[in-house]
């Protein structure tokens, strides 16, 4: 699945979209924010409060407990700030 | 009759003037038209801000927009609406943001216009960094704003 970054998750990754293949095991947003987490100091210190972060679906806003099974575009980003 | 609903998000400036003239154009059935701007402001309590940087979800904000403008059509009287969002480097004194709200009647302009920008404010996926005097950093979220859109929850 494809895995796009915004604002400040973004930066702390390094990269804007990526395409990942998370095991079987790896079946919710919040695991998959854990899993994501895993894969380095950028990513730890973009997941390190797993509770501020928001994440959508294939463009539409989900909760951590969202299985992401299907899903083609998984986004993750901070509180929203525009206007 | 389908009510027109024109949405961009762009870098470039916009006119207020333009764009409400081109939303009335030819309309006899438009009594009120409200709108909002959102300007970039250069003072941030007892801090100056140099400039915004405005982040966006290509095609999420578009969409999202486009499902909080038919939801307004779908509770009040509307009859046309254009939301302009800027993306970018912005300065003090740029305008960020307009939300044109036309009814037969001021009522449901201004309660339309109200939603749409709450709605913008709290959950639409922008995001903006600051540049002030100590540094550039991201603006946070404010639950004020999360309250402000809460209060047009129908649960």
């Amino acid at each position: 699945m494809k895995v796009k970054y915004f604002a400040w998750v973004r930066e702390r990754i390094g990269v804007d979209e990526e395409t990942v293949e998370p095991p079987p095991a790896v079946t919710t947003v919040a695991d998959l924010i854990g899993w994501l987490a895993a894969r380095g100091e950028g990513y730890a210190l973009a997941f390190e409060k797993p509770g501020v972060i928001r994440a959508a679906i294939d463009r539409a806003h989900v909760r951590a407990e969202t299985p992401i099974h299907g899903a083609r575009e998984v986004a993750f980003f901070p509180p929203m700030t525009g206007g | 009759m389908t009510v027109p609903v024109t949405i961009r998000i762009q870098e470039a400036d916009f006119d207020v003037a333009a764009e409400t003239a081109a939303m009335t154009r030819g309309r006899t059935d438009i009594g009120a038209v409200v709108s909002f701007m959102g300007l970039c402001r250069g003072v941030e309590g007892d801090d100056t801000v140099a400039a915004l940087t405005l982040e966006h979800y290509p095609g999420m904000a578009e969409e999202e927009i486009q499902r909080h403008a038919d939801e307004a059509i779908k509770r009040w009287p509307i009859t046309a609406l254009t939301i302009i969002h800027r993306v970018g480097r912005l300065v003090p004194g740029d305008n960020i943001v307009l939300v044109l709200a036309a009814s037969a009647h001021r009522q449901a302009a201004f309660a339309a216009a109200e939603f749409l920008m709450d709605y913008l404010k709290a959950n639409a996926p922008f995001w903006k960094r600051e540049e002030r005097s100590d540094g550039s950093r991201w603006v946070e979220a404010h639950s004020r704003d999360d309250a402000a859109l809460a209060r047009w929850s129908k649960d």
